[in-house]
């Protein structure tokens, strides 16, 4: 191994890790929000980059009637509460994001001509199709199950992975695709050929980590969302509203999953499946960060990266032994250092 | 009152238990989990096949395994007890038959798998009694690797192949022969179909300079090492197996995957055979019944397996019928003698000379090496 080969493979590893960083970022939000262990969280991932892929080739991706499909169920839900307790404001709103929403959306895409628009307006569009899905699913699976234990919801987080892995393979296909690059600029920095798209990921990864950051130090949301994470008894006796809150971060969780989706179509070939093994390494980096500091979960992530990328070169076969093993180390050292406190639920 | 629907259900259990004239088909294929590419072309095919042979109605029960060794075994073992079938065609993926053998055995019931290793029709083992195949085995295949890669002067290989069963196949059957002919592997690397980076392999390979690589992977993840070779501007020549013989693979490979050599079943080139090759009529029967019902260009050799095995069975079960009657212990030990006995049946993929050591009858005419020209399969 000499320089330029270490150099290549810390390149790949920080490209990789990058993303690992965005999905652990996604994961850590979620949990500290909802106490909800987000494995469909890598779904988003496939979501995003197929949804893309299939605008490309022009064809209408199954993810719109998934939208459309989720967005009446959570219709029919809000009426029959709305009936049962007469608060139509609400239902209005819900029936403007959950029935008129998906209903433009349809009709833009099936009238105009997804081939044809140019790469920025598909991107918002994949964005636009699959971002809506995340507050969807928790109206219509986690809501009524809020207080329920954290064992509990983890067990429904494996039903709703596997329903939307099935849905996945029935919208997209067994075969994988890609998508084109964003940019096909080649550098060489130092003897090392850095190519464009690389350099798309890891800048859009952090530009993503910033704008993270921003949201929770600087806005109202995200202080809100901060408080929810602290304490949510604390946090619903100064009004902040828990439902929202839990919306909000799937809505976070799912922008995060797709845009990583997006991202990395044009580098390699996503599979309706691939999410599931991208967010099981942004868990390892999760944690790394014990699911609860960000900069830790982040630093996880990338290490979990670079660690991927070395072992591939010197012992392929046992890559993913390596990266899972490094869970137990971790989990090993965390026991010893930190004091566990018996959450109430 | 409530009687009623339970009187009516065992009328009807009554019926179709009774209706033993018909000849049932189990079939269990893998249309969903990771060998779901293979899987559903082949359960596509079902939908086309005869449902008449000799006269007798043929009932096809197909079942999906997702790719899962259990649920194949639950699934065999519905056929022979719950339906009672005749004869079993599947799974599509070498560890599900593998795991089907016993069953298959144990039940004296007749099966056809559509997975590649030659362990599965591996005929020391006294259970293989009871099991034939239909797709070529992987040292067929790798000896048509080996004999391009001497033709075009090739030394030294670098090796990357899936980090499973399909992969390590691989390796075991090329290695032995490239050995024997005196072609060196220089390197040997493992990956994961869902993996998003292989630089790390390709790095290796790279390193040590071979002529040639040989890509052991199937399907579109069979693209990533590839391309990433491609990019990190390998200029050897590029080798990949039988298992990416599809349309999706030269979809999402594009320009990258120009000039790859594979071997193939002779079906993916059907109609570049010439008109003497007598797989030809049979290849382009099943082609074009293929592409008028699922559209231009979606043929692929998976499926071609599924018609293979049923096409043996069209010529199997009229002998079987001379002594037995379907639905009876004697019919399906009469069908698994008359597969045996096949001789001279031209299939989609060879032609087939079974024999009591040799339940998969292929010999060279089961395979030819094809080149990606313009996105599309070239006879070499």
């Amino acid at each position: 191994m000499d320089l330029q080969i270490a150099l290549l493979l810390g390149q790949d590893g920080i490209v990789n890790g990058a993303i690992y960083a965005l999905l652990a970022l996604a994961l850590v939000l979620v949990f500290a929000v909802t106490r909800i262990i987000f494995i469909p969280q890598g779904e988003f991932v496939a979501f995003g980059a197929l949804t893309l892929a299939s605008f490309q080739v022009g064809r209408v991706p199954g993810t719109l009637w998934l939208l459309v499909g989720l967005g009446v169920l959570v219709a029919v839900v809000e009426i029959g509460i709305a009936t049962r307790n007469g608060t139509l404001r609400r239902l209005v709103s819900a029936l403007t994001w959950n029935v008129a929403y998906p209903a433009v959306a349809a009709i833009i895409i099936l009238l105009g001509e997804p081939g044809t628009w140019p790469l920025v307006v598909q991107v918002a569009a994949a964005l636009a199709l699959v971002v809506p899905l995340g507050p969807m699913v928790y109206r219509l699976v986690y809501q009524p199950l809020q207080s329920a234990s954290v064992l509990v919801l983890l067990i429904v987080s494996v039903a709703v992975h596997l329903a939307l892995v099935g849905l996945g393979l029935l919208f997209f296909g067994a075969e994988g695709s890609r998508t084109t690059p964003f940019s096909d600029a080649r550098l060489d920095v130092g003897g090392v050929v850095v190519t464009g798209q690389a350099l798309w990921v890891v800048g859009a990864s952090a530009v993503l980590i910033v704008v993270l950051y921003v949201f929770f130090e600087r806005s109202l949301w995200g202080k809100a969302l901060r408080a929810t994470a602290i304490n949510r008894t604390g946090a619903r006796l100064m009004g902040i509203s828990t439902t929202q809150a839990g919306k909000l971060s799937f809505a976070l969780a799912a922008a995060i999953g797709a845009a990583s989706g997006i991202l990395i179509a044009p580098i390699t070939t996503v599979y309706y499946d691939t999410g599931f093994m991208i967010g099981l390494k942004g868990f390892v980096g999760a944690i790394v960060g014990g699911l609860a500091s960000y900069p830790v979960a982040a630093g996880g992530a990338v290490l979990v990266g670079l660690l991927e990328s070395y072992s591939s070169f010197w012992a392929s076969a046992f890559k993913e032994v390596i990266v899972f093993t490094v869970i137990i180390p971790v989990l090993v050292w965390r026991s010893l250092t930190t004091r566990h406190v018996e959450e109430e639920e | 009152m409530k009687l009623k629907p339970v009187a009516a259900g065992l009328i009807a259990a009554f019926a179709v238990s009774f209706a033993y004239a018909d000849i049932n088909v189990g079939v269990t294929v893998s249309a969903t989990g990771p060998a779901a590419s293979l899987g559903i072309p082949e359960k596509n095919t079902f939908a086309l096949m005869p449902t008449t042979i000799a006269g007798q109605k043929i009932n096809y029960i197909i079942l999906d395994d997702a790719s899962d060794t259990t649920s194949a075994v639950k699934n065999i073992r519905k056929f022979v007890t719950e339906d009672k079938v005749d004869v079993v065609v599947g799974s599509t993926i070498t560890p599900n038959s593998l795991a089907m053998i016993d069953v298959a055995a144990e039940a004296e019931t007749p099966m056809i798998s559509m997975a590649a290793s030659s362990r599965i029709v591996d005929t020391s083992n006294p259970k293989v009694k009871w099991v034939f195949k239909t797709p070529q085995n992987d040292v067929q295949m790798s000896s048509a690797i080996v004999e391009s890669m001497l033709a075009n002067k090739v030394q030294t290989v670098g090796f990357i192949g899936f980090a499973d069963a399909y992969g390590e196949g691989w390796y075991n059957e090329f290695s032995k022969i490239a050995e024997a002919r005196n072609l060196k592997i220089v390197a040997s690397e493992r990956y994961n179909r869902g993996d998003t980076s292989v630089t790390g392999q390709v790095l290796k390979i790279m390193a040590a300079r071979p002529d040639a690589v040989l890509v052991a992977g199937a399907g579109t993840p069979a693209a990533l090492p590839q391309k990433t070779l491609k990019e990190r501007g390998y200029s050897g020549l590029y080798y990949q197996t039988h298992g990416v013989a599809n349309k999706d693979f030269i979809r999402v490979c594009g320009a990258d995957c120009e000039g790859t050599l594979l071997p193939a079943g002779p079906v993916l080139v059907a109609a570049q055979l010439p008109d003497s090759n007598p797989i030809k009529k049979v290849a382009m029967d099943y082609t074009n019944k293929y592409e008028a019902t699922y559209g231009k260009g979606t043929t692929s050799t998976f499926g071609a397996h599924a018609a293979d095995a049923v096409n043996l069975l069209a010529h199997a079960i009229p002998v079987a019928l001379k002594t037995a009657k379907p639905g009876t212990k004697e019919f399906r030990a009469a069908l698994r003698d008359a597969i045996e006995g096949l001789k001279d049946v031209t299939n989609a993929h060879g032609i087939v000379n079974m024999s009591p050591t040799d339940h998969l009858g292929f010999d060279q005419r089961s395979r030819v090496m094809v080149k990606i020209e313009s996105g599309a399969w070239k006879l070499q």
